[in-house]
């Protein structure tokens, strides 16, 4: 019933797009972490306006689905804001993706900063470190190796999520499969081809996500007393 | 009071909520005097000297270090961080930087806040950790050193920033008693090299042998000040009498 050499045929045609896919995560990855890093910090610190804004963003972009947002970005935007009528597919997704993700990864980073104990703040006030320096130098580090496990987890969502790219007219591994299955109508291969080279693509990650949390437990400083 | 004092507080008022718990604290310290606090516990010995590096903010009361002297209750975030960088704090729990080796622990401050270079920091850090006999542990982290052994690298962080006024918080009551003997030890050295410093301690021993000068507190006040001999062997308040007698 499932042509094997259709499948293996396909294989080759797909995993041409395998670097877009990825390109498109880690781009949308950095971007999510640096604003969430952004936003976690001015949650924490409770900087005036800007929380409030934070929280609006967050609960916006937690509060609707990541597919109607790509399509604000994509069709919505350029009728408002004329510039945006030159944006391609690949940068609303990516866009779409870094402001997607930025909200779920400020939250958790926030827990993660929030989780070091309190007296490494005091430690750092002590030796006369400013509220950025303590930060810099001793909060955010330490809430890092909490959080280095979890951030896995999203590129894997931010990774699948990229397949969404496709809503938007771009080729990309998913896009690509649709175009193979509408000329040849073996659809249950050309999908097969698509989720198993995601599946291995996860597997990969998750066995990197394991190493670290061994090695986070490993090196974990726990509280401060022996 | 401020000017002939290397570090005071003057009329310190520390609320909590509705709950009061210091009472208006006048304390003069000289320099490189070394006063002990001591008193029943939830008396405001801790909360006294949080108040003096601004860990808490005490709603009135002036705050004076060297030539330096704030108002608790309006003081500015740059007179706040004026004062921190004229003190030192070493806590009950240690509270050693755990992303950070003993070295990187003594030379953090050095760095970062006074702008030493590295290399400078680190030679610093690392005669200080001879100094105290840990040489050997500089790139340990706290989660392997002992509790002793962190108390002492706590010690040598606080050491390092040569500051005008050292505040130890109950430094030995978080100890196993096999390690007090080594932190007592090291205190009464910064203490003879002539730190001026304000230890809250339970450690009477202490107390009696190495400050200079011991308040009792009890309810908020300082209730008696005097030489050690005489608060141990002649304490004239009833309050500062019935304590001895329940801890000695």
């Amino acid at each position: 019933m499932i042509d094997l050499d259709y499948m293996a045929g396909l294989l080759p045609v797909i995993l041409r797009f395998v670097p877009l896919t990825f390109g498109m995560a880690v781009g949308s990855m950095i971007g999510a972490l640096i604003l969430a890093a952004i936003l976690a910090v001015i949650r924490v610190l409770r900087i005036p306006v800007a929380n409030q804004a934070a929280g609006v963003f967050i609960s916006f972009f937690r509060g609707t689905p990541l597919l109607v947002q790509l399509f604000l970005f994509y069709y919505g935007l350029p009728q408002a804001i004329p510039a945006f009528v030159a944006i391609d597919g690949v940068t609303a997704a990516m866009l779409g993706l870094t402001l997607h993700f930025a909200a779920y990864m400020a939250e958790s980073l926030r827990g993660a900063i929030l989780g070091v104990a309190r007296d490494q703040w005091e430690a750092a006030r002590a030796v006369g470190m400013t509220e950025g320096q303590t930060m810099r130098r001793i909060i955010l580090p330490q809430a890092a190796r909490v959080f280095a496990p979890t951030m896995v987890n999203y590129f894997v969502d931010i990774l699948k999520s990229t397949s969404l790219a496709f809503t938007l007219g771009v080729t990309e591994m998913m896009g690509a499969a649709q175009k193979e299955a509408a000329g040849s109508f073996r659809y249950l291969e050309s999908f097969l081809v698509v989720a198993i080279i995601y599946w291995i693509m996860v597997e990969v990650l998750s066995r990197v996500q394991a190493w670290l949390e061994r090695r986070t437990e490993r090196r974990a400083t726990g509280g401060t007393r022996a | 009071m401020s000017g002939r004092c290397g570090a005071s507080l003057t009329g310190l008022a520390k609320r909590f909520g509705e709950t009061p718990v210091l009472r208006g604290i006048d304390l003069c310290v000289d320099p490189g005097e070394c006063v002990a606090i001591i008193g029943p516990s939830g008396t405001g010995k801790s909360t006294l000297l949080r108040c003096w590096n601004f860990l808490e903010r005490a709603q009135a009361g002036r705050i004076q270090i060297g030539d330096l002297s704030v108002d608790s209750a309006t003081a500015t975030k740059a007179e706040v961080l004026a004062i921190r960088r004229r003190t030192a704090f070493v806590f009950q729990s240690y509270a050693l930087f755990a992303n950070k080796t003993a070295r990187q622990n003594i030379a953090e401050g050095l760095t970062v806040v006074r702008g030493m270079p590295q290399a400078q920091a680190d030679a610093r850090a690392m005669s200080i950790l001879r100094d105290i006999g840990m040489a050997d542990r500089a790139d340990a982290y706290p989660s392997n050193l002992s509790g002793g052994q962190q108390q002492r690298i706590g010690i040598a962080r606080a050491m390092a920033l040569d500051a005008d006024l050292m505040l130890l918080d109950e430094p030995t009551s978080a100890l196993d008693p096999e390690w007090v003997g080594e932190v007592l030890a090291l205190m009464r050295r910064v203490a003879e090299a002539g730190q001026t410093m304000v230890v809250v301690t339970h450690e009477m021993q202490f107390a009696r042998e190495i400050a200079d000068r011991v308040v009792f507190m009890d309810g908020g006040v300082i209730v008696e000040e005097g030489p050690p001999e005489r608060i141990f062997s002649d304490p004239t308040d009833p309050r500062t009498r019935a304590f001895l007698q329940r801890v000695l």
